[in-house]
């Protein structure tokens, strides 16, 4: 066994394991492993391998649970991305990852490194990332921080994908008071590769060379791992210097750099250093190739002076990445990084032991057998109580309003239903030059380049209807993203999930979060529709409060002839406005109770995914054969809201006949029921849409017609185009501008 | 047509400026690497969008100072022409073969979304396939594309017609909020007194297919193989 050097080593205390998050039974579960006691290096590395952001040690135990599999599924969860076959020996590889603690503290920061990491989880496995999306959700706009977090996180998302080159292509954005003290900032990257190029993690040959490749260690983000698995307090300002600070520019080179030498045949594993930096990117590469790493910590190339083993195990400096190489190619790898002015170091070697060993100034400092750090890591069942049911709101319970008009623009003209362009004009949605559909529809679409085949890609999640019941929220987010992709043509292959909660201590939060789950795991079964890759992100609670439960979903889908793509904007005068679906006027949890009335109560809108699957799958091959010439999805707000989008996009009137029978007006123009869509249509194609309706079993309802101006609803309300434009523009400029 | 482009550590439009080329001239263009000392005997050379070296510093300002800038410089001085667009133009008014500068937008915001151009002048070698006065729709996506000169050079530059793109409405008038960025005299673009460098902040290379939502950005090469010809 190797001969650790004590010297200079503090005694391990157990306020030290408690300081480093490690629990009395961790405690000892560690020194099994090691046979010994831990070193301060190996405690560090032992706690952030075992903290919840790393292990996943509240959330695997369900997690397993969820559907992973499918014909087009190359790689699922356990990868640094997921990866799809998209055809002619391609595959897009995604993954969306929370970035909330850090983007709380420092919005620019935390934001920016939240999409530096996510492009790295994709580039590392051989693809070019194409598309960056987000989700976000705020607090309160009346909380005095909303104004600022918001700002800064928009321009850190922006600062780092325009400057990378990556497009920005779409995303969220909520407002709600249990966000005020806890933000979420969740980015998305989806990339794109050859299928016999995709780079994987596992180490493999004793005696290749382990290379460290990137910006050099510094001080910043020690511990941020273990951040992300706390809660929050009042102190957490405090915690300023674990946010990681980053650097646009090196990622571009470290990209550019890593595709270069990608293309070669020298690599023969690739990580990026992530969360808990050189520490989780040897200990993964290891474990996963049943090797093990000897690194000389000496050759790291630092930024600073006098850096310990253990900062530099536990920095989460940026733009990082390891790589093993075959034999006798260090030169030729050499002199690509050299060509992108990147630094470059040979830090080690793989072994036979199967232990992580570090060397520093010619001692051992730490010898960890990888296996059991990565897999003998703890796994809680942690006690969880139901969310109660809440009861369902009776539309006619629920008072009329006495101006629609007023009402619609109010809705349309509030923090959550109003236009997002003040943040998507800070992106860069274009470079690349194959963004097809830019931000505001139902789902953005890039171009594969080269081809005529397209990727649709959607962030959705309902946090109120998650928080209501969490099995219908989780069902209704991977829906929802899977209506979106249908609406725009596409066929919807896989999902990546960003799951957001509070503290797993808390029965009832672990109650939302197995809730959540069993109902991700009903609507990717039946929408076939596997999970491939994900993140869990809990803690998000501050002085005990915690979030919304807030399982965020990416979504993407193939449309293999993107010139059949097609928007929300309805393109010609005269075409026939159908609604697809069927309508009950449900009230509860929905936009409207919540901003008319300032009430968030009842039971969400259920999610009947067979029906789901039905209408989105008859919408679908409506728009394949090009039957339809535009589509959006009824989704927050309701069916007015809809149609206002509808206007909005395309600067045309509409004027609809509403055939609300014994449904009161405003649950039948606001009710949030599932699996509708809204439909255009050549008035020569309306027949055939119908019979293939009434063949296909789908509700069709005969809305209206695209005309002028002005949104006009028969005897219940005009409005102009202008009068739209003005609401629903106008309400984030103002503000962040502070005038409100 | 035969063409270069010209790529710094992190340009990220060169790829786009490299296809709408190729798709437009039907010739490969040649790749200038930032340190290459001798450039091909091109027609054109043009400099893409992105952030050269991060740009922490002023846009552009390092990459004026790269290896291959001598030789651009040379190619302009010979009469070769040249183009910018967004970074590259730039890092034209570092190199001083252009006059002015491009600040910070006066939102001091990056904007990324589709203006409106007026074309002025088409005697121009990059505008002679448009009309005079065609509207014209082209992306912008800047951080800093607030173009300022001093007085003098705003005249010379507008009595000797080198202004070949403005911001304006869709009705074609040169508005303060037509401007994506606070630019004086709502500039776009402009060329050298010689009329073989053009620079212009909006991104003709991204609107040259159907699929991409218009084909506007055509006529910006088109005019430059007719000036060829």
């Amino acid at each position: 066994m190797t001969k650790i050097n004590w010297n200079n080593n503090p005694e391990i205390t157990d306020d030290l394991v408690k300081e480093h998050g490690l629990s009395v039974d961790e405690h000892k579960l560690m020194i099994k492993i090691l046979g010994r006691k831990p070193t301060l290096t190996e405690l560090g590395i032992f706690s952030v391998m075992w903290s919840e952001h790393c292990s996943y040690k509240s959330s695997k135990l369900h997690l397993k649970t969820l559907p992973t599999e499918a014909p087009w599924v190359i790689h699922g969860p356990g990868e640094n991305a997921g990866v799809i076959d998209i055809g002619d020996n391609q595959a897009a590889i995604f993954k969306m990852e929370s970035h909330n603690h850090p983007s709380y503290i420092e919005p620019y920061q935390g934001a920016a490194t939240g999409v530096g990491g996510i492009l790295r989880d994709v580039f590392t496995m051989g693809a070019r990332p194409i598309a960056n999306m987000n989700a976000l959700r705020f607090g309160s706009p009346e909380h005095p921080k909303t104004r600022h977090l918001l700002s800064g996180v928009v321009e850190g998302i922006g600062g780092y994908g325009n400057c990378v080159g990556v497009p920005t292509i779409g995303g969220e954005t909520n407002f709600h008071p249990s966000y005020n003290g806890n933000i979420l900032v969740n980015a998305m990257a989806v990339g794109l590769a050859d299928q016999d190029k995709i780079f994987l993690s596992a180490a493999a040959g004793v005696g290749n060379p382990v290379i460290y490749v990137g910006s050099k260690t510094g001080r910043d983000g020690i511990h941020g791992a273990t951040m992300a698995s706390a809660e929050f307090t009042e102190d957490n300002e405090e915690k300023r210097p674990t946010v990681q600070v980053g650097d646009p520019f090196t990622e571009k080179l470290l990209i550019e750099a890593c595709i270069e030498l990608m293309s070669t045949d020298m690599v023969v594993a690739i990580q990026d250093m992530g969360a808990a930096g050189l520490t989780s990117s040897s200990v993964e590469m290891a474990s996963g190739g049943g090797v093990g790493f000897t690194i000389n910590l000496d050759n790291v190339p630092q930024r600073e002076e006098n850096m310990t083993p253990y900062e530099m195990m536990l920095s989460e400096s940026q733009e990082r990445m390891l790589v093993v190489l075959k034999p006798d190619r260090v030169g030729e790898a050499e002199a690509i990084f050299k060509k992108w002015d990147l630094d470059f170091a040979v830090i080690g070697e793989i072994t036979e032991t199967g232990n992580l060993t570090l060397l520093f100034e010619g001692k051992t400092v730490a010898d960890i057998p990888t296996q059991p750090l990565a897999d003998n890591s703890p796994e809680y069942d942690r006690p969880w109580i139901k969310t109660e049911i809440q009861p369902t709101i009776d539309a006619f319970d629920i008072p009329i309003p006495n101006d629609f008009r007023d009402t619609l623009l109010k809705m349309i003209n509030s923090s959550e239903l109003s236009s997002r362009e003040w943040i998507w004009q800070q992106y860069d949605h274009q470079v690349m030059a194959d963004t097809i559909q830019i931000p505001g529809g139902d789902a953005a679409v890039v171009r594969v380049h080269g081809t005529d085949k397209a990727l649709a890609i959607s962030t959705d999640c309902t946090p109120r209807y998650c928080y209501a019941d969490p099995f219908e929220g989780g069902k209704q987010a991977v829906a929802e993203t899977w209506r979106n992709l249908t609406a725009v043509g596409a066929q919807p292959l896989a999902i990546t999930d960003c799951l957001n909660f509070g503290n797993p201590e808390r029965p009832d939060i672990m109650g939302q979060f197995v809730g959540a789950i069993e109902g991700i795991r009903e609507a990717c079964t039946v929408l076939d529709y596997p999970v491939i890759s994900g993140n869990v992100s809990l803690y998000n609670e501050t002085n005990g409060t915690g979030i919304h439960p807030t399982p965020a979903i990416g979504g993407v889908g193939l449309l293999k002839d993107s010139s059949k793509m097609i928007t929300i904007a309805p393109k010609n005068e005269g075409d026939v406005i159908m609604l697809i679906g069927e309508c009950t006027g449900h009230l509860g949890c929905t936009q409207y109770l919540n901003i008319i009335e300032g009430r968030e109560e009842g039971a969400p809108p259920p999610v009947d995914l067979a029906l789901e699957r039905k209408n989105g799958d008859f919408v679908r091959a409506q728009i394949q054969n090009r039957k339809i010439t535009a589509c959006h999805d009824v989704s927050d707000g309701g069916l007015f809201i809809t149609l206002s989008e509808m206007v909005l996009a395309g600067g045309r009137g509409l004027e609809i006949t509403l055939n609300n029978g014994n449904i009161p007006i405003h649950a039948y123009g606001f009710g949030e029921d599932q699996a509708r869509y809204v439909i255009s249509a050549s008035p020569n194609d309306v027949n055939d849409i119908k019979t293939a309706a009434n063949d296909a079993n789908v509700t069709l309802e005969m809305l209206g017609l695209v005309t002028g101006h002005t949104l006009d609803v028969k005897n219940i309300f005009t409005i102009t185009l202008n009068e739209l434009l003005d609401a629903h523009g106008t309400w984030m400029p103002k503000y962040m501008s502070n005038e409100d | 047509m035969k063409s270069a482009v010209v790529t710094f550590p992190a340009s990220n439009c060169n790829r786009d400026m490299f296809d709408a080329l190729e798709k437009i001239t039907g010739k490969t263009p040649y790749q200038i690497w930032h340190q290459d000392s001798e450039i091909p005997d091109v027609d054109l050379i043009a400099l893409p969008g992105g952030f050269s070296f991060g740009d922490y510093l002023r846009c552009g300002a390092m990459a004026a100072r790269s290896p291959a800038i001598k030789a651009i410089a040379l190619h302009a001085e010979r009469g070769g022409n040249v183009i910018g667009v967004c970074n590259g133009f730039q890092v034209l008014t570092e190199m001083g073969l252009l006059p002015g500068a491009l600040m910070r937008n006066s939102s001091l915001k990056f904007v990324c979304k589709t203006v409106h151009l007026q074309v002025e002048n088409t005697l121009t070698n990059f505008t002679n396939a448009y009309t005079k006065g065609q509207v014209i729709d082209i992306p912008v996506a800047h951080h800093d594309g607030n173009y300022f000169a001093d007085e003098d050079t705003l005249k010379m530059l507008e009595t000797n017609g080198q202004i070949p793109f403005r911001y304006v409405s869709k009705a074609g008038e040169a508005t303060a909020s037509a401007s994506p960025n606070g630019s004086q005299n709502n500039i776009a673009g402009i060329i050298n007194e010689r009329g073989n460098v053009l620079g212009m902040m909006p991104h003709p290379e991204r609107l040259i297919e159907d699929v991409q939502g218009g084909t506007d950005g055509r006529g910006f090469f088109e005019s430059i193989i007719n000036t060829l010809k």
